[in-house]
């Protein structure tokens, strides 16, 4: 029988595809999320109710530790699997297809908000402006409102009041696009001196790749309060807001969490795992960030710039 | 469980399943979950149709009789979750589970701890879910595509929990589609090239990258509303400079795609089944792919067909009405071809058979009933009547649901080693058909004539057709007790069953003994 290890062609190794044992990680991840979200749930209907004093976070918090604990345990343990050898070249084409579709969905995620973004601006507010089919309800609801782009003046301004100012794109966003591009040129660099193995080259790169991310982040942070003490942009400031939040909120959240991993990366490349030639948790990490990059690049333009 | 390591073996094979009920929650093997995701799909079908029950038991007559019209809308959009995301999607799931290593040849699904993942995620959420009919304010009532703003300004608190509940069950079906794409892809048996798949394989290849493109679409869709609902911002709220048809927009960008999630493996069940008992091969194999493919792409860009009243501009209704009759196109393929595959067959009328000819007859009624939906003047007549739940329950019930009804007579003697019952189950089979046209074809009747959808009373002109309605339904719905006892009976005994039950049936899977081992293909075979 063939072993691992093999760098054959697409069947030469399939005989040792690894089918691991059973698993206790699964069903605690189902146990962990089920609790996160019930307690999610439940914070939201009594924020919203206006309720006090409820067992709400404690829900949440508590299935924060299982997701926590799973994600150790499993990462953990898939880690340990790759390091004894157990994955061969076919094993690591799985992980590939996975990974890839996996960003595919991230993108198509995205992509239901920046469609939002685009029939607000192209098409629905202009037509609550008059245009098109949209005759009527100008006439009747909003005679005053008039379309422009980003939307400070909403058709409600009672219960959405729109923002004073805006956010400049020369000022945070700029700098910010110019941490997270240059983040992805020293993560590249990092790689390839991996494939060099040239350790000492990585650990350098990879560092200063996490101080740009996380470099980005503060700087992200600091647009946020800028936007909510200064500019009274906030997520109830009607479309312009809940947009602009949506988007570089949710890109923010993955920002983290492709920081995080490259910090898992860093712990492990400071441990001496990964091969030259075979090193793919490294790789899907870095497909993360540079995929977190280029919906950065739409953001600043589609969100910041035009 | 650290002692995970390389326990697996070309010789795993020897080892049965573990002993126990932790079998179950601990398995990565994929015929395992593949059976837990059967049985949870059918749980799911029997609460779903309870709750179909309840709608018909309240239309059985005019006026209110069982239910206060709130109830009966929190049935309605139930009964369409539930179906739609329990009973129908899980079904497919489990058998892509079942037979797509089996017929590729392949030793276990590629990612196989993920695999058991996406089947656990499945029961919390539907506790998620069902448990908000017991919340204050009760379930969610504004129908199961959760227009906005009904889902969000006039929505009840346990929204909240349908929105979470929707992001559980959407988290499991990416990771399945991801978990199908990886296995087919990559873990073919050596010489199992693309345009040698089974059908079944091909169609749900493509059903995961529908997956994979649309979940995430209403993952972002039920973002936006609980934005809108908790913090306020304004998607939806043309008070901000939303719009609440951009909510419409979004939900049908994944909605359409939706609903052929729901046939296309169909598809590919009817074309396993149909050469096996007319002893001829597929007609027309590569076109079939190709038209599976075609119906794929072209279900990305109709989606405003289900909008063509809110007020789109011309040039929308006219480009998505034509899109949507392109749609007829490679369908007529399909349909041609199956027929073609039975012409002059030497055809015996087996269950999964006699499924699957009413599948190819029924589904072509309510494909018809789609094309005459399709056109957008006439569909102003027919929006939101029972002409519409007549047409999507002529392609789900007889379409999906018979086709899974299909495979599994067709592969149970696989699954369990016994041959099923085959008086009962063709006593199964015409007690469903029957029921099914009682139930649906006298909608189209009272849709035409004008009665509204999700509606608990009607004016007295529509009472006859009701009260038949009623009664197909609820024959429609004690059958399927028949359809359990008879899947139990098989897997408790019965006729013995060779490897290869059906002497015109062709695949892999049937190389390999009845019931199939716990491991199978550890090591690959030679395909010719």
């Amino acid at each position: 029988m063939a072993h691992e290890g093999h760098e054959g062609e697409a069947t030469s190794d399939s005989a040792v595809y690894y089918v691991p044992a059973q698993s206790k990680w699964p069903i605690i991840a189902s146990v962990g999320l089920f609790t996160t979200l019930l307690g999610a749930g439940m914070m939201m209907n009594d924020m919203s109710a206006g309720v006090k004093d409820s067992i709400a976070h404690y829900v949440m918090f508590g299935g924060a530790l299982i997701m926590a604990y799973m994600l150790f345990g499993w990462f953990g343990h898939v880690i340990e699997e790759s390091q004894k050898g157990l994955y061969s070249a076919q094993m690591d084409r799985s992980f590939r297809w996975g990974m890839g579709w996996f960003i595919f969905s991230e993108v198509m995620f995205f992509a239901a908000f920046f469609g939002t973004l685009f029939y607000v601006r192209s098409l629905s507010v202009p037509w609550l402006a008059g245009e098109g089919d949209g005759a009527m309800t100008h006439k009747f609801l909003w005679p005053d409102f008039v379309a422009e782009w980003p939307l400070v003046n909403n058709p409600d301004n009672q219960n959405f009041p729109g923002a004073k100012g805006l956010i400049d794109p020369f000022h945070l966003p700029l700098l910010n696009t110019v941490l997270l591009v240059i983040s992805s040129i020293t993560l590249t660099i990092a790689h390839h001196a991996l494939r060099k193995n040239e350790r000492n080259k990585v650990k350098v790169w990879m560092v200063a790749t996490l101080i740009l991310g996380f470099a980005f982040l503060f700087f992200q942070a600091e647009e946020y309060a800028e936007a909510y003490n200064d500019l009274g942009l906030t997520l109830s400031a009607g479309i312009y807001g809940s947009t602009f939040f949506i988007l570089t909120g949710f890109h923010g959240a993955h920002v983290t969490l492709g920081a995080i991993m490259l910090l898992i990366m860093t712990i492990r490349i400071y441990k001496g795992h990964f091969e030259a030639d075979n090193h793919f948790g490294f790789e899907a990490a870095s497909w993360y960030w540079h995929f977190v990059d280029v919906v950065w690049i739409g953001l600043f333009i589609f969100v910041y710039l035009i | 469980m650290t002692a995970v390591t390389d326990t697996t073996h070309h010789d795993d094979h020897r080892h049965g399943p573990a002993k126990g009920l932790m079998r179950w929650v601990l398995t990565t093997n994929h015929k395992d979950i593949g059976s837990m995701y059967l049985w949870f799909s059918f749980a799911m079908f029997l609460t779903g149709g309870a709750m179909a029950m309840i709608i018909r038991a309240e239309l059985f007559q005019p006026g209110l009789q069982i239910v206060e019209p709130a109830f009966f809308n929190q049935m309605t959009t139930m009964h369409g979750l539930i179906m739609v995301f329990g009973a129908v999607m899980p079904a497919f799931v489990g058998l892509a589970n079942w037979m797509i290593p089996m017929m590729i040849g392949a030793p276990d699904m590629a990612l196989p701890r993920m695999n058991n993942w996406s089947f656990w995620i499945l029961p919390f959420a539907a506790v998620m879910l069902v448990s908000t009919l017991f919340m204050e304010g009760g379930g969610p009532n504004f129908g199961w595509t959760f227009y906005a703003p009904l889902s969000t300004d006039f929505a009840p608190p346990s929204t909240t929990f349908f929105i979470f509940a929707i992001h559980m069950l959407g988290i499991s079906s990416i990771m399945g589609a991801i978990n199908i794409i990886a296995t087919i892809l990559n873990l073919r048996a050596p010489g199992m090239t693309m345009m040698k798949m089974p059908l079944f394989v091909w169609t749900w290849l493509i059903t995961a990258y529908l997956l994979i493109a649309v979940m995430p679409v209403l993952a972002g869709a039920v973002t936006m509303m609980l934005m809108d609902i908790h913090f306020g911002t304004s998607f939806f709220n043309a008070g901000g400079g939303g719009d609440p048809v951009l909510f419409q927009h979004i939900f049908w960008f994944f909605g359409h795609p939706e609903v052929y999630i729901m046939i296309l493996p169909s598809f590919g069940i009817v074309s396993a089944i149909l050469p096996a008992f007319a002893r001829k091969p597929l007609f027309g194999y590569t076109s079939m792919v190709y038209a599976v493919a075609s119906i794929a792409f072209l279900s990305f860009i109709v989606w405003a067909h289900h909008m063509f009243t809110v007020g789109i501009p011309l040039v929308g209704e006219l480009f998505f009405m034509y899109a949507t009759m392109l749609i007829a196109v490679p369908t007529g393929v399909k349909v041609f071809n199956w027929v073609s595959t039975m012409f002059r067959g030497s055809m015996t009328f087996e269950t999964p058979m006699l499924f699957s000819i009413a599948f190819v007859v029924l589904f072509t009624i309510g494909g018809f009933s789609g094309l005459m939906l399709s056109i957008a003047p006439a569909d102003f007549q027919y929006h939101d009547t029972y002409f519409v739940v007549a047409h999507f329950h002529y392609v789900l019930v007889p379409g999906a649901i018979f086709a899974i009804f299909a495979a599994t007579y067709y592969w149970l003697p696989k699954w369990t080693g016994h041959m099923y019952d085959e008086t009962l189950a063709k006593t199964h089979f015409w007690m469903s058909f029957i029921g099914m046209n009682l139930t649906f074809f006298p909608m189209h009747f009272i849709g035409l004539a004008g009665m509204p959808r999700r509606i608990p009373d009607y004016a007295l002109q529509f009472a006859d057709f009701n009260m038949i309605a009623s009664i197909g339904g609820f024959m429609f719905g004690v059958t399927q007790f028949l359809f359990l006892f008879i899947v139990i009976k098989c897997i408790k005994g019965g006729e013995k069953a060779e490897a290869k039950p059906w002497d015109g049936a062709d695949g892999l899977e049937w190389s390999l003994p009845s019931p199939a081992p716990y491991h199978t293909f550890t090591t690959p075979p030679d395909v010719k």
